[in-house]
């Protein structure tokens, strides 16, 4: 499983109501209902996926999450998670209030465009910047937002939800292995991962 | 829905089956319906396949749509040539693995394929029933089917599947009985006709009573209201199929002929195609049950019967996990219908999946051979099995 699935698993309180927005092919909601005995449930909008995630025992909805969050009554999930999915978000502020009514606690997870790779691109050669984490051309890249460890701390101020808890981690090139970063995180980091509540 | 005579391209097939019968509701003991009338005694046609394990805990049961019959599977004899509506489903190592699942699948009341209907005859008159069998529901189908249960000794069922009118079926299921139901696949199905649905069924049903043969439903005894029945089947046919599926199908192919006939015979390939499956309905289905079962599914209101108009009121009432599918170029129940039952689920809790499969071949795609549909089948079901052993 993916580093940054890896750390927002070991937030996860056993037992809980979990939604994984944007869930792909169900990993991180297979590992907490193996090993957390989490009740879990999916958004994802690509069919292959979501029958991908039906077929091994998960219960996903095929749908657009911005609308499909619409549907749940308030508080029904202890957590409702946005990981590596906030930077093509097209309303962040409008989906991270969703996600804060119909679940007690957010985990929301995103590549940091403010690391020192990023920025040494721009500097240097001056093109718009491709890493292993936003691997797009500006002309095909899904990701309309860019966001910074920074920014994000001062969108929740704006916003007006709190932060809980945040890490910021270094993964390795496959993804599957990182490390945490303590010391100046918003040059260092390649994501950040933030708890939110109201 | 369609015929469609798939045989299983491994030649996997649960093998040879036979048609059950029981009998319920003997005067003075009527089911009364949800008209008011009654009606008794009532015979269902069943079959079964697989095993019953010990704790009765791995009942699948098939809900069939508008012209099916309880034979979902298998064979009748070994030179039948032809295996049941749903063999591509039901199996060894299937969707519905029959290895693993006890299967049950009845036919509907009102049906012409066993069970009583309305060409079945009427104890008071010992004639067939024609226009005096009375107007039946999706809920008096069910009834029907919860007493078939209880007559197997089955408490609780782990998962009913059905597709189209098959599918309302399903939901009625998983409201009037909830505590019996611990999963539900409805495929292709709405919780309600549109005016669109209605409108198709009204005028399949006015080709059938605009036939003279039809005689007021009474026509056992002298000649059937083919044309009638025939032309009601086009109708169908065309409501099951999709402008995409038509243009690959037939296209404006001719059939059998390179220029135009300048007359009225079939020139069109799909007219040919038309013609012939309305011609091979009415050798195996009766006017009479195409008129009562198209008007039980026009009748069909999950949100008004068990909601007072909502449906999320209608599915508060339900326990069951469900899996609901609708197929991309279905235009007869579209995928807005789908959605609007998995917000209400979602609405009161309920535990759901929904796919909308990508599929070309409009209403009936839920019944031709779909790698996808299969897995989705086998995995909630190999799911839900094992959380009720938990």
């Amino acid at each position: 499983m993916r580093f940054d699935l890896q750390i927002i698993a070991s937030w996860i309180e056993p037992g809980s109501k979990v939604l994984d927005l944007g869930c792909g092919e169900g990993d991180l909601l297979h590992f907490l209902k193996e090993h957390k005995q989490v009740v879990g449930a999916g958004i994802e909008c690509v069919e292959a996926k979501v029958a991908h995630c039906i077929a091994r025992g998960l219960s996903v909805l095929q749908g657009d999450m911005n609308e499909e969050v619409l549907a749940y009554d308030d508080d029904v999930f202890d957590y409702v998670i946005l990981s590596q999915t906030l930077q093509q978000v097209y309303e962040p502020a409008k989906l991270i209030q969703s996600m804060l009514r119909i679940g007690k606690k957010g985990i929301v997870s995103f590549p940091n465009f403010s690391h020192w790779g990023i920025r040494l691109q721009l500097l240097i050669k001056g093109h718009a910047p491709i890493t292993k984490e936003l691997p797009y051309e500006w002309y095909n890249t899904p990701n309309i937002r860019v966001i910074t460890i920074k920014d994000f701390r001062r969108f929740s101020r704006k916003v007006g939800f709190s932060i809980l808890k945040e890490v910021a981690i270094n993964s390795d090139h496959h993804d599957r292995q990182g490390h945490i970063v303590r010391f100046l995180p918003n040059l260092r980091a390649t994501y950040g991962i933030f708890l939110i509540g109201k | 829905m369609s015929e469609y005579i798939e045989h299983d391209k491994n030649g996997v097939s649960v093998g040879l089956v036979e048609k059950k019968f029981f009998t319920f509701a003997e005067p003075p003991d009527e089911l009364v319906l949800e008209s008011g009338s009654k009606l008794g005694p009532i015979t269902i046609a069943y079959e079964t396949y697989g095993t019953l394990d010990a704790d009765k805990s791995n009942v699948v049961l098939i809900l069939h749509a508008l012209s099916g019959d309880s034979h979902v599977a298998g064979y009748y004899s070994v030179d039948d040539p032809k295996p049941g509506w749903w063999d591509i489903m039901v199996g060894p190592g299937k969707g519905i693995d029959t290895n693993k699942y006890f299967v049950v699948c009845s036919n509907i009341l009102g049906s012409c394929m066993g069970s009583t209907g309305p060409s079945s005859i009427n104890p008071k008159t010992n004639k067939q029933y024609g226009l005096d069998f009375p107007v039946v529901t999706i809920g008096d189908m069910v009834v029907a089917q919860k007493a078939l249960m209880d007559h197997l000794g089955i408490k609780k069922i782990l998962s009913v599947v059905g597709g189209s009118i098959g599918g309302m079926q399903v939901l009625e299921w998983c409201v009037r009985y909830p505590e019996m139901v611990v999963s539900a696949i409805p495929l292709a199905t709405t919780t309600r006709h549109s005016a669109l649905a209605i409108a198709f069924n009204e005028v399949a049903r006015q080709a059938i009573i605009a036939d003279p043969n039809w005689n007021n439903g009474d026509y056992y005894s002298g000649p059937k209201p083919n044309l009638g029945l025939a032309v009601a089947r086009m109708i169908g046919h065309i409501t099951y199929l999709s402008d995409e599926s038509m243009r690959l199908k037939f296209g404006r192919r001719l059939q059998d002929k390179s220029d135009f006939s300048f007359n009225f015979d079939a020139d069109f390939q799909v007219e040919s195609y038309l013609r012939y499956q309305g011609t091979k309905f009415v050798e195996r289905f009766d006017a009479n049950s195409f008129l009562y079962i198209t008007k039980a599914a026009d009748y069909f209101d999950l949100e008004n019967q068990h909601g007072s108009g909502s449906t999320v009121k209608a599915f508060s009432k339900a326990r069951a996990k469900f899996l609901v599918v609708s197929f991309t170029s279905d235009w007869l129940y579209p995928t807005y219908q789908s959605k609007a039952m998995v917000q209400a689920m979602k609405k009161v809790g309920l535990d759901v999946s929904f796919c909308e499969i990508e599929a070309e071949w409009g209403h009936d795609a839920f019944l031709l051979p779909n790698e996808r549909l299969s897995t989705l089948v086998k995995g909630f079901l190999e799911r839900v099995y094992s959380e009720i052993r938990e």
